[in-house]
């Protein structure tokens, strides 16, 4: 782990922001690796981001999303962090998590920060698509559909639909979402911290099984290798650029559905572009809650997301899950 | 002849004795286990009664679905409801091949904090939810918030679906 200090020190020799183009043409400022190689990963907390009773409290929401994104950038003012982040004129898809209903899904308040950072960035309500699987996803994190072009837009798989084709890479095959393939540039993956009761951890890289057709086909062998087979398909690869990993709240058993009697509340977002190292940083939190409670580990519990390593290994390269690899800021 | 005939009448009622019988079992499991609303003092069913067939179940608890297959569940419905405008709640039943099934999952959601409850054959109850078996049906029952009422309301809830399984 670095200090900020050390760490601003890199970005301020503009190594953390290369400001190259993707594959794809975007004028995105992102790039996972800094001078030395390394792909960087921000934790921050807020231990009072929850009231006495148990809510959150959203300007302090707000607050620790810039302060994240901050540490991330370099840039202390966040519309000037955010158009380092955010491509000029594209369609920014927030793919968001609903699945577990509405105890334990992406809170509202961190989806509604970041709609008014990229707007103050200068991208339109039209060009900004919250989506999920479905309808009943998206309520579940107290989001209202609309379709109009004109406000933010929020409308599920359910509407918009997969592609005929199935695409295919290793052991997938899937019919991807149309929103993702036709619809967004760019996609900003806002997952939930969950325990999985077969991948172990659910998190940046499983938050892509919302975007297939049938995600129930990808769950033999614990998810692995599907979940690093899948962010390996190259729409998803180059699109889903970002993650504002969501560990405000969080199952650390008996997920991906809620059960209260096992939430808690770590009070942190996860921010990284290398999806590897953001799933490993939120592992090993599962992990220390487990263990602070008395529960087994996860390989004890026999389900390890071994889907990680994998997602790092040199068939996929995805990013790193070597924590001397990657540069952990935790603010 | 005449024996014949009274023979052939008396198979004939025992048949439909038999199919009347069945019919009523038939009627009684698919029976609504869900309170309407103000069935229970306070509840309101706040939305339409969605339900799964086992091979269907992802697509409501997709990572979920897998220990309620492997345990024997044939059906899954849910609904939800409102106490006191204020707090939301969700009722989920889940209608398992058999007993044995409805006591497998209990048993494995169980954690060292649950408190037991009288409740069918088996429950239990946390603060924030309620989880029962009987016979091949297993209900769970959870709120979104804490709040002081929460434990008694979820339970007399709990008792109204107990009542109707």
């Amino acid at each position: 782990m670095e200090s900020r200090r050390d760490f601003l020190k890199i970005a301020a020799t503009g190594a953390v922001l290369l400001g190259s183009q993707n594959k794809l043409g975007l004028a995105a400022a992102l790039d996972q690796h800094t001078e030395n190689g390394k792909s960087k990963v921000v934790v921050a907390r807020d231990a009072a981001l929850h009231d006495a009773n148990a809510q959150l409290d959203e300007k302090r929401v707000q607050a620790l999303l810039d302060h994240a994104i901050a540490t991330y950038t370099g840039r202390d003012k966040p519309v000037d962090a955010w158009k380092r982040i955010v491509p000029v004129g594209k369609v920014i898809g927030l793919k968001v998590n609903g699945l577990g209903g509405k105890g334990i899904s992406t809170h509202l308040a961190l989806i509604m920060a970041v709609c008014e950072r990229l707007q103050q960035a200068g991208v339109k309500p039209g060009n900004i698509v919250i989506w999920e699987r479905d309808a009943r996803s998206l309520q579940a994190c107290g989001l209202t559909i609309n379709t109009d072009s004109s406000r933010v837009r929020c409308y599920g798989n359910d509407v918009a639909g997969y592609e005929d084709q199935p695409v295919v890479f290793g052991t997938v095959s899937v019919k991807l979402a149309k929103i993702l393939t036709r619809e967004c540039d760019m996609v900003i993956n806002l997952p939930i911290l969950k325990d999985h009761e077969l991948a172990g951890v659910t998190f940046s890289m499983k938050n892509m099984y919302g975007v297939v057709e049938r995600p129930n086909q990808l769950h033999a062998g614990g998810c692995n290798p599907a979940v690093a087979d899948l962010n390996c398909i190259p729409t998803i690869r180059e699109k889903v650029r970002f993650t504002i990993g969501d560990a405000m709240s969080s199952v650390y058993d008996g997920g991906p559905g809620f059960h209260p009697e096992r939430l808690w509340q770590p009070n942190a977002l996860i921010v990284g572009e290398d999806r590897v190292a953001v799933d490993h940083t939120a592992w090993q939190m599962i992990e220390r809650k487990r263990a602070e409670v008395g529960k087994p580990t996860l390989e004890a519990a026999g389900r390890p997301p071994r889907y990680i390593a994998t997602a790092a290994d040199a068939t996929h390269n995805l990013g790193s899950n070597d924590p001397q690899r990657f540069h952990l800021m935790e603010v | 002849m005449k024996f014949r005939s009274t023979k052939s009448i008396l198979a004939i009622l025992a048949i439909a004795a038999l199919v009347s019988t069945a019919c009523i079992g038939c009627k009684k499991k698919s029976a609504d286990p869900f309170p309407k609303s103000g069935a229970v003092a306070g509840w309101e069913k706040t939305g339409e009664t969605r339900t799964f067939a086992a091979k269907d179940l992802w697509q409501y608890i997709d990572g979920d679905a897998e220990q309620y297959t492997a345990a024997g569940v044939v059906s899954t419905s849910t609904s939800d409801y409102k106490y006191q405008s204020q707090l939301e709640a969700t009722v989920d039943v889940y209608t398992m091949g058999d007993a044995g099934g409805a006591r497998k999952i209990l048993e494995n959601g169980q954690t060292k904090d649950a408190k037991i409850v009288q409740l069918g054959d088996a429950g239990i109850t946390y603060a924030q939810s309620i989880i029962f078996r009987k016979g091949p049906s297993l209900v769970r029952i959870v709120a979104y918030e804490s709040t002081p009422d929460a434990p008694q309301a979820l339970l007399a809830l709990a008792q109204a679906v107990e009542a109707k399984l």
